[in-house]
């Protein structure tokens, strides 16, 4: 089976189409995160507390809110979260009301305020550690247990906690729920002290403000060094022009990806810079692979046109390209179907990504080559005349002959390997 | 040939083996059950696997430098009076941002080399410079102050490792954290409560037993006015903890005690919750031999005198020394029995150099770890399920090459995580997927040139010899871009990314191996098979 059988698509020749849809998407994004949506930073990177509660039923975003409201959290932004059927809420406290001297207190009051309605002296058996409910028991003993009471009722504790978190996915909507996997006269004795609310806390994300701070430091040097190993990198393996068309690619790809999760309003938390980082290891894969190809045209074809090589390296690896971009394009598809709710962001940047690395590979980094050739060409005519002038002899020679191979692919310093 | 074959399959198989180990070790029993329980021995998972708390705490060394500043204060004042130079003050300007600044006033001019012997002598780890108006400043040394905050990070971790150790947590990390920021992380698997930890954790708990010379007063003024306005010398004003009946409306209690400790934190040998006479929750201690040696002294000579039991700086308990202690005694002060249980062990872990404050905090319930396993595993089965077959599809013959050859690769990544003890997270998960559809790119890179060189008219050997020989160099290039992102993404990253980061790069790495060797033994054994011109199925 073979997709593409000798191809021979004149690339180049579309570069403006292809400058025209790298500049919409890229002006797109820009525009959004200057006028719109802005950057929209995740928990990491703004500081603040998220909680994430999953309710026995469909939850009542109004009740939420005004239970948000009497305890004071105006200004809380509360979303469905996930696929409808979970019932899950995020509720997201901004930085200020996430002070380093109480970092959990937006929590508490949370918590607090969904549990306003609780009946007076019972706890909340769907938010109580194994640790609340061990003690409750071992104060009530329902078992009549002896010298090893407190492993007894501690084992029963987790029990209790594993039914509710591991079978019935963080919240009971009954006690009886229980039957099965905790002793009976356990759960007999579990309504005096206990009641059901109708949500169960799943996750908590606090940020204070510094480390808020420090981690954007930490994500713009990462991707910034991340950049410029790769700049060095390519320049070393081989001619610095390369290296700084990838960059460029990259740059690109970066930028559009970035874009996307301003258009879409979705969060950039640690893992979205993680999966940016990996895009721009990836994205240099197919720039390689074009390049190298470039590298070994222009060894075995010396007489061609630049361009005509780049037409021919980019058609003989496109096959490569668009196969390995595909495959792990499934992958990551997989992932951003399947993965789950807490890498839906990760994903969403991979799935961008990797259509814009391949696509940038051919489209932006080999005419960046190309364009380059084209501008040293102009440039050696035009200081052929201004040398006389200030005395200094032309260094580039004839351009109707070694211009079609200037810098660029120069044989004797590309061959080198 | 055959045998040089044969000595790389021996390698291959070795290695399949010595990596399924590593996944597995040697399962109890072979069914599927407990093939899983093998697995989950083995290998680690993250906290946002398995549940549990995060936390990033930054230590606040100022408080470390400036018990250091303030015990050099009382030195320089003791010395300069046993010398009888006189000053106006001595005092520390801000002791918020500058806590290792001493400022002394008023020196005469005639005892600067007496303040320089004095400094250089009793102070060591300080420089001493002069200012304006016969005005000194004395600043620690920039080494000695780096050392002394840092000795406080440290010996905060061994505190908070003592603490957390005693709660019985298992496998908890505690590490410094991040760049010279003072910070420490701490996981603590399974946690999913931290308020009580947290609390444990940032108790400093410094015990202090003085001698109580008044009280209990409603209020400070009160204190002063019964003292005509003026504190007895080494002496300080205390709060109490809670009420004390009998005093004002609010409730709040001071004491005066001695500012000088008889026994403090650091000579207890073990604390141990027990019941006082009245079968109230109290904490037992037991003293050093050192610490036994200064309280016999100081109780034989306060008899009938009070003593007051100071933690953290609030007055826990006064009583009446009824007759000489020499190394045990018992601390009260309406505790709850969670209380005792606690304090005891605080005060058995140490006390913390530095108070500490909380800049991060997260908290993963089991039930969303359990989802994310599944989404997570789901989605890894169905995109190597979906590369695996396209491969079939697309190369036929060579597919089951490839196939192969990733099969391995997973097996070697996972292998690894069983060896070296790295944890799983859920971006580490991705990291596998990722490593599956990045690792498939290099069997495309080579299968496409052996297809080019066929078609170029190349025997399928040489094609294969060739297809491998050009593709190398590209797979090279390319497997080093993506892990020099992996390694940048290691350094900067922490936890979840940070596993993220080691399945992707190792997985890279077993891909060099099984891409390239492996693959191409495989096909070395089939071209061994067929006969000369006898076309490949790629």
């Amino acid at each position: 089976m073979e997709f593409f059988h000798n191809p021979n698509i004149d690339f180049l020749g579309k570069k403006w189409y292809f400058l025209a849809f790298s500049l919409i998407f890229s002006v797109a994004g820009v525009l959004s995160m200057l006028f719109w949506h802005g950057i929209p930073l995740g928990v990491d990177f703004r500081g603040g507390t998220l909680v994430y509660v999953k309710f026995s039923h469909t939850p009542n975003d109004n009740a939420i809110r005004t239970a948000m409201d009497h305890a004071g959290l105006h200004n809380a932004r509360i979303q469905r979260f996930g696929a409808p059927a979970n019932n899950e809420v995020l509720i997201d406290l901004a930085e200020q009301e996430t002070s380093e001297q109480a970092l959990d207190r937006g929590k508490t009051q949370i918590i607090n305020a969904l549990e306003s309605n609780a009946p007076a002296g019972k706890q909340d058996l769907n938010n109580a550690s194994s640790l609340t409910l061990a003690n409750y028991l071992l104060d009530k003993d329902p078992l009549r247990a002896g010298t090893d009471a407190n492993q007894r009722y501690q084992a029963q504790a987790q029990a209790i906690v594993n039914a509710r978190d591991k079978d019935h996915g963080g919240v009971l909507s009954s006690m009886d729920e229980l039957k099965g996997s905790v002793d009976p006269a356990v759960i007999a004795v579990l309504p005096d002290g206990f009641y059901l609310s109708d949500f169960g806390v799943r996750n908590v994300e606090i940020v204070g403000p510094q480390v808020g701070k420090q981690l954007q430091t930490q994500a713009k040097l990462a991707v910034l060094y991340s950049l410029v190993g790769m700049l060095i990198y390519l320049a070393f393996r081989f001619e610095w022009i390369y290296g700084v068309a990838a960059v460029i690619t990259v740059f690109h790809d970066t930028l559009i990806t970035l874009g996307a999760f301003s258009l879409t309003n979705k969060a950039i938390s640690l893992t979205v810079i993680a999966a940016i980082l990996t895009l721009v290891g990836y994205s240099n894969n197919d720039t390689i692979v074009v390049f190298d190809r470039i590298r070994e045209n222009l060894k075995l074809m010396r007489r061609e046109k630049l361009s005509d090589i780049v037409n021919r390296s980019i058609n003989q690896t496109l096959s490569r390209t668009v196969l390995t971009a595909g495959l792990t394009f499934l992958t990551v598809l997989a992932l951003f179907l399947f993965g789950g709710e807490v890498l839906h962001g990760f994903s969403f940047a991979l799935v961008i990504g990797i259509l814009i690395g391949t696509y940038s590979s051919i489209a932006i980094a080999a005419p960046i080559l190309v364009a380059y050739q084209d501008w040293k060409m102009n440039r050696a005519k035009v200081p052929s005349v201004t040398a006389a002038k200030t005395g200094t002899p032309a260094k580039v020679g004839s351009p109707g002959k070694a211009g079609n191979q200037a810098k660029v692919g120069g044989p004797a310093k590309v061959g080198k390997r | 040939m055959n045998k040089n074959l044969g000595w790389k399959l021996i390698v291959i198989i070795g290695t399949l083996l010595v990596f399924l180990f590593g996944i597995f070790g040697i399962p109890q029993n072979w069914s599927g059950q407990g093939l899983v329980a093998a697995l989950e021995n083995r290998i680690h998972l993250g906290l946002d696997l398995k549940g549990g708390t995060h936390l990033i705490l930054q230590v606040q060394v100022n408080d470390a430098v400036n018990v250091d500043s303030d015990n050099a204060v009382e030195r320089l004042k003791a010395d300069l009076r046993a010398r009888k130079i006189n000053y106006t003050e001595i005092t520390k300007p801000d002791p918020a941002a500058e806590p290792d600044k001493i400022v002394i006033k008023g020196l005469g001019p005639d005892a600067a080399s007496d303040l320089r012997s004095i400094v250089s002598d009793r102070l060591p780890e300080y420089n001493l410079n002069s200012g304006a108006e016969n005005a000194w400043t004395i600043n620690m040394k920039p080494q000695a102050l780096a050392e002394l905050k840092n000795r406080a990070v440290q010996q905060a971790i061994e505190t908070i490792r003592n603490r957390i150790d005693q709660l019985g947590v298992s496998e908890p990390v505690i590490q410094e954290h991040g760049l010279g920021d003072y910070q420490i992380l701490v996981q603590l698997p399974g946690v999913d409560d931290p308020a009580r930890v947290k609390e444990i954790m940032q108790s400093t708990a410094m015990l202090e037993i003085r001698q109580s010379l008044g009280g209990p007063y409603s209020s400070e003024q009160q204190a002063l006015q019964e003292h005509g306005g003026v504190l007895p010398p080494d002496s300080v004003l205390l709060p109490f903890k809670g009420t004390v009946p009998g005093t004002n409306d609010s409730g709040q209690a001071w004491y005066l005690v001695s500012r000088a400790s008889a026994v403090t934190g650091r000579d207890l040998r073990s604390a141990e919750p027990s019941r006082d006479e009245n079968g109230q929750p109290s904490v037992q201690f037991t003293l050093t031999g050192e610490g036994g040696r200064k309280f016999a002294a100081f109780t034989g000579s306060h008899v009938g005198d009070n003593l007051a039991v100071v933690l953290d700086n609030k007055v826990q308990e006064v009583a009446v020394i009824k007759e000489q202690i020499h190394d045990s005694g018992v601390i009260n002060g309406r505790f709850t029995e969670q209380e005792t249980k606690d304090l005891a062990m605080i005060l058995r872990s140490g006390a913390l150099p530095a108070g500490i404050k909380y800049l991060e905090e997260r908290t993963v319930g089991p039930s969303l770890g359990t989802d994310s396993i599944r989404a997570g595993v789901e989605a890894a089965v169905i995109g190597m399920a979906a590369v695996l077959i396209f491969m079939l599809i697309y190369y036929r013959a060579a597919g089951i090459n490839a196939d192969l050859a990733l099969i391995l690769n997973l097996v070697i990544l996972l292998g690894f995580l069983g060896y070296s003890g790295a944890t799983l997270t859920l971006p580490g998960i991705a990291g596998v997927i990722l490593t599956v559809g990045m690792g498939v790119d290099s069997n495309v890179l080579i299968f496409e040139r052996i297809r080019e060189e066929l078609r170029n008219g190349k025997t399928p050997p040489s094609a294969v010899e060739q297809g491998f020989a050009h593709a190398w160099i590209t797979i090279v290039d390319t497997h080093v871009t993506t892990i020099v992102s992996a390694v940048i993404l290691f350094i900067f990253g922490t936890g979840p990314v940070r596993g993220f980061a080691v399945t992707l790069s190792f997985g890279l790495f077993a891909n060099l191996f099984t891409a390239v060797f492996v693959s191409r033994v495989i096909f070395d054994w089939l071209l061994s098979r067929k006969q000369r011109g006898e076309a490949l199925s790629i």
